[in-house]
């Protein structure tokens, strides 16, 4: 049987790939990408947890997740169309109207 | 052995694809390579006994917010993109980081966890156990999501909407 540390593992590399595919890339659209890569480590590690527990509350957060990450895409990508209307550039470097 | 040989297996596509998202220049092959690793995702929580968490990630993840990124990326026909000063240092300290933090991540999650995964832990009618959860123990959670929905629905509406002059 596979131990539940090597599915935790899985998860921790899959989660720092997203965090450095956020820090790295410079394209709006990829950036939204890899948090859900993120959040999709973390529901790994939320599955393995609730096999290992024998607990399936484990599910319903994966779940609630889900929706979230739904709602988010929506709301986000509406935000990426306005951003590319008003500034013409997908580049996060050009979006710096904040910037002192 | 199976089990391993499975794992095994849906982890190194699941690790590529994600490495493949990093280090892909074009947007769209960026989505496709994420697109494989929450297939692959799909597979390993089917060994984890969790069937209605993977058939509700091929439906909503691969299916309905994969096809929203895809058709935004073809709507703002996304070209290649740039890299500047600011992605450079990036990669230059964040490499050893990002090295640095899955070793410290990997070490302690060897160290502290030693149960074994076993299939068929769940119940057999595991859809049946969540609904009843869902529905009960977490019903205002839900209600909760379903507003926060809405106002996702109408905030997307609103800013991608056409503008008034």
């Amino acid at each position: 049987m596979v131990p539940v540390s090597f599915y935790l593992v899985l998860s921790a590399i899959l989660f720092t790939v997203g965090v450095a595919a956020f820090i790295y890339k410079r394209n709006i659209i990829t950036i939204f990408m890899s948090i859900e890569l993120m959040l999709n480590a973390v529901n790994l590690s939320f599955v393995a947890f609730a096999n290992v527990r024998g607990n399936v509350s484990g599910h319903v957060f994966v779940f609630f997740v889900m929706v979230v990450a739904a709602a988010e895409a929506a709301a986000g990508l509406a935000i990426i169309i306005s951003v590319f209307r008003t500034r013409e550039t997908l580049n996060v470097d050009k979006v710096n109207l904040l910037k002192l | 052995m199976v089990h391993y040989a499975l794992f095994f297996i849906f982890a190194i596509v699941c690790v590529g694809g994600a490495l493949n998202l990093l280090l892909q220049k074009h947007p769209i092959q960026s989505a496709l390579s994420l697109i494989v690793v929450m297939g692959s995702l799909a597979a390993l929580y089917l060994m984890l006994g969790a069937e209605f968490v993977a058939a509700v990630q091929v439906i909503v993840y691969a299916g309905a917010i994969m096809v929203l990124f895809v058709f935004v990326i073809m709507l703002l026909n996304a070209g290649e993109e740039e890299h500047t000063k600011g992605s450079r240092i990036a990669m230059f300290f964040g490499v050893p980081a990002v090295a640095g933090l899955v070793g410290m991540v990997v070490y302690t999650l060897t160290h502290s966890v030693e149960r074994d995964i076993r299939l068929g832990n769940f119940p057999a009618d595991t859809t049946h156990t969540i609904s009843m959860l869902l529905f009960r123990d977490y019903l205002l959670p839900f209600e909760i999501t379903s507003v926060l929905v809405l106002i996702a629905i109408m905030g997307a509406v609103v800013l991608a909407g056409k503008e008034k002059h």
